[in-house]
């Protein structure tokens, strides 16, 4: 069926990302501003035999999710700021026990209660190390309703490839805001389910990984009477304290997307070929780092756009590569200065860095990114 | 040769991890037994518990088992008993996982009257921390964290699951084993939400502590303190003043959730939207 042209909001246009992704369980609490999503879900997936369910909280929410993740179906929860804190736990959980999951956070102002309705790009280093202990995890961040869309499907694949939790960072701007959008058609939409173990259940061993690194699953109710902890476990799934195996399964853990970075790295340049001035940026922030380099370039300064769609595993290797030989870097993000962190970390000419930053609410405008920009060139 | 009991077990991960005298083990078994009395498909039945000592149970059965987060068994199990409804759904969890931690997840699973079958292991304490107060353990105990006596009120937990909206519930003891079977069973039977508390013994870190002496003299101990529902009716109330009441509490009807969604899928899918709405 040919898609005709819509005005969609980046939250409906991931949860229809989600939908034709494959997902088919919701479960979520109210939360501003990604309760669209939730919205969407409970009208849309019963009409497509799926389940949503509100639960009582947060927590519950994405437990729910990765128990019907185990039963073999693709589920998905949305939330922002608060309700991101509180589902760390069960996101690390999801991460040692390798079960598919996406976890949707529609940023908002911080820290705490902060500002549900205001912008921020805020929970970068949370996206990575909100849960404890050493883990993989991968987040992806879009800059407009149709990435939305087809980022969305991206991390549900991700999820389903890798066995790990994706965190899908919206944020306020680009989950409330609406655009005339053409979604692409499925039939050319590459659509990945998690790999289905083959063996017979006498055999199988739960996390033995082949060349692969990602174990075979079985889903519940399938006969393979296999247990689940997020207990340090061995490749049979039960709980041990021997610390060579415990370090040869936390390694293959943590190590898992490794060997995949450039397969999971995802970003879009503009007008960087002879840029002099580049702008790094993600999500809402692309948007004034675009139309800063087309005003800067009519001022006859070469300045061009690195826009991170992967956010964590970081791509180290493209911040390298296109960091290289410019004579100003900026990394534009509504936060403190988290991403221009792991920019300072990877980049080998860290005195061209600078910072584009705000925290009150109102988004970063072209204007300030030129000054900054000019203030470098003078 | 193996029996169907030990089929139900995983026997290459013995011995557990339990104490000397812990009742854990009797509740384990107890549900097997109810498991195979009512004839549930083992492939088709899920065991889903929290943290603690009871929770640990879990590993030692022949399921599908998932041992999740500190009381958050019932969230995970939820989401399992609506992707597949067709799965037979336990929740094995303890007093403080599931009362304290849990406590709300207990509440709301009960009012949704979801088809799951919730199994409090009740030993008063925090066992695997070593012994703090939960909130079932009652007042004027001693604890490690309660050194001059709980001051707090302990819940009446099959009051709580029945006023929530559990449509089957029920209370027995580790020295009551048949009972407790038989109640389980009666859960697995009842087609919504039960919830059954086995109170058990922890010798270790409660019996001692309020010199209640060895797990045999608790077990007395529990022997004489269960009152069963139906005698207590004909006692006077000043007899039953240090008693707690055993057997079913409450058994109700109210609509399954699960199988309300299914009914929602098929009229949707029916082209029936507009009805609904």
């Amino acid at each position: 069926m040919k898609r005709k042209a819509q005005l969609l909001q980046g939250n409906q246009a991931c949860s229809q990302g989600a939908l034709d992704a494959g997902v088919r369980f919701y479960a979520g609490y109210p939360i501003t501003p990604s309760t669209e999503i939730a919205e969407f879900m409970a009208e849309a997936l019963p009409k497509v035999g799926g389940k949503f369910i509100q639960m009582e909280d947060e927590i519950a929410g994405i437990g729910a999710v990765i128990g019907a993740a185990l039963t073999g179906v693709k589920a998905l929860t949305a939330t922002s700021g608060p309700g991101f804190s509180l589902k760390q736990e069960l996101i690390g959980f999801a991460a040692m026990t390798e079960i598919p999951c996406v976890v949707v956070n529609v940023q908002r102002m911080g820290p705490s209660t902060g500002g549900p309705t205001s912008p921020a790009q805020g929970d970068i280093m949370q996206a990575r190390w909100g849960t404890h202990g050493d883990h993989p995890v991968i987040a992806l961040s879009p800059a407009s309703v149709l990435e939305a869309y087809t980022l969305t499907i991206k991390a549900v694949n991700f999820s389903e490839k890798f066995r790990v939790p994706v965190i899908f960072l919206l944020d306020e701007v680009i989950g409330h805001m609406r655009e005339k959008v053409v979604l692409p058609e499925l039939s050319g939409m590459e659509i990945i389910d998690r790999k289905r173990t083959t063996v017979s259940p006498l055999e199988y061993l739960p996390y033995a990984a082949d060349e692969s690194g990602i174990p075979a699953i079985a889903d519940f109710g399938q006969g393979y009477h296999w247990h689940v902890t997020g207990l340090n476990h061995d490749q049979s799934g039960s709980p041990t304290g021997k610390a060579d195996v415990l370090n040869q399964e936390l390694q293959r853990l943590f190590q898992k997307l490794d060997q995949y970075q450039e397969e999971i790295t995802l970003y879009q340049t503009f007008d960087v070929e002879d840029a002099e001035y580049l702008l790094i940026s993600f999500g809402c922030s692309t948007r004034p780092s675009l139309a800063a380099i087309e005003i800067l370039r009519k001022h006859g300064i070469k300045a061009g756009v690195l826009q991170l769609q992967t956010i964590w595993p970081f791509p180290e290797k493209v911040i390298k590569e296109f960091t290289a030989k410019r004579k100003g870097v900026f990394v534009v993000e509504m936060n403190a200065g988290q991403l221009c962190l792991e920019v300072e970390r990877t980049m080998d000419n860290r005195e061209i860095l600078h910072k584009v930053n705000k925290i009150n609410g109102e988004l970063i405008t072209p204007q300030e990114i030129i000054d900054k920009v000019q203030e470098a060139v003078n | 040769m193996k029996t169907e009991m030990d089929k139900l077990l995983r026997i290459n991960r013995l011995p557990h991890i339990w104490c000397p005298g812990c009742g854990n083990g009797i509740v384990m078994r107890a549900i097997q037994k109810a498991i195979l009395e009512a004839s549930l498909e083992q492939d088709k039945t899920v065991i889903v518990s929290g943290i603690g000592c009871s929770s640990r149970a879990s590993g030692y059965m022949n399921f599908d088992t998932l041992h999740t987060a500190h009381g958050r068994a019932i969230t995970f199990a939820t989401g399992i008993k609506l992707a597949n409804p067709e799965l037979n759904v336990f929740v094995i969890t303890g007093d403080g996982d599931g009362s304290a931690i849990g406590g709300n997840h207990l509440i709301h699973a009960a009012r949704r009257n979801i088809d799951l079958n919730v199994i409090m292991f009740n030993n008063n304490i925090y066992g695997m921390t070593g012994g703090q107060y939960s909130p079932m353990t009652p007042h004027g105990k001693f604890a490690t964290t309660a050194p001059y006596g709980n001051l707090e009120r302990s819940f009446d937990i099959c009051n709580l699951a029945q006023a929530a909206g559990a449509t089957y519930v029920g209370r027995s003891t580790v020295y009551h084993v048949k009972m407790l079977v038989d109640l389980i069973k009666k859960g697995i039977e009842n087609k919504g939400f039960s919830f059954v508390e086995a109170v058990s013994i922890c010798p270790i870190s409660y019996g001692r502590r309020n010199k209640m002496g060895n797990a045999p003299q608790m077990m007395e101990w529990l022997k004489e303190h269960a009152v069963n529902i139906k005698a207590a009716e004909k006692m006077q109330p000043e007899k039953l003043q240090d008693k707690f009441l055993i057997g079913e509490m409450y058994q109700g009807q109210a609509p399954e959730y699960t199988q309300l969604y299914d009914e929602l899928i098929a009229k949707l899918q029916k082209g029936a939207e507009d009805n609904v709405r």
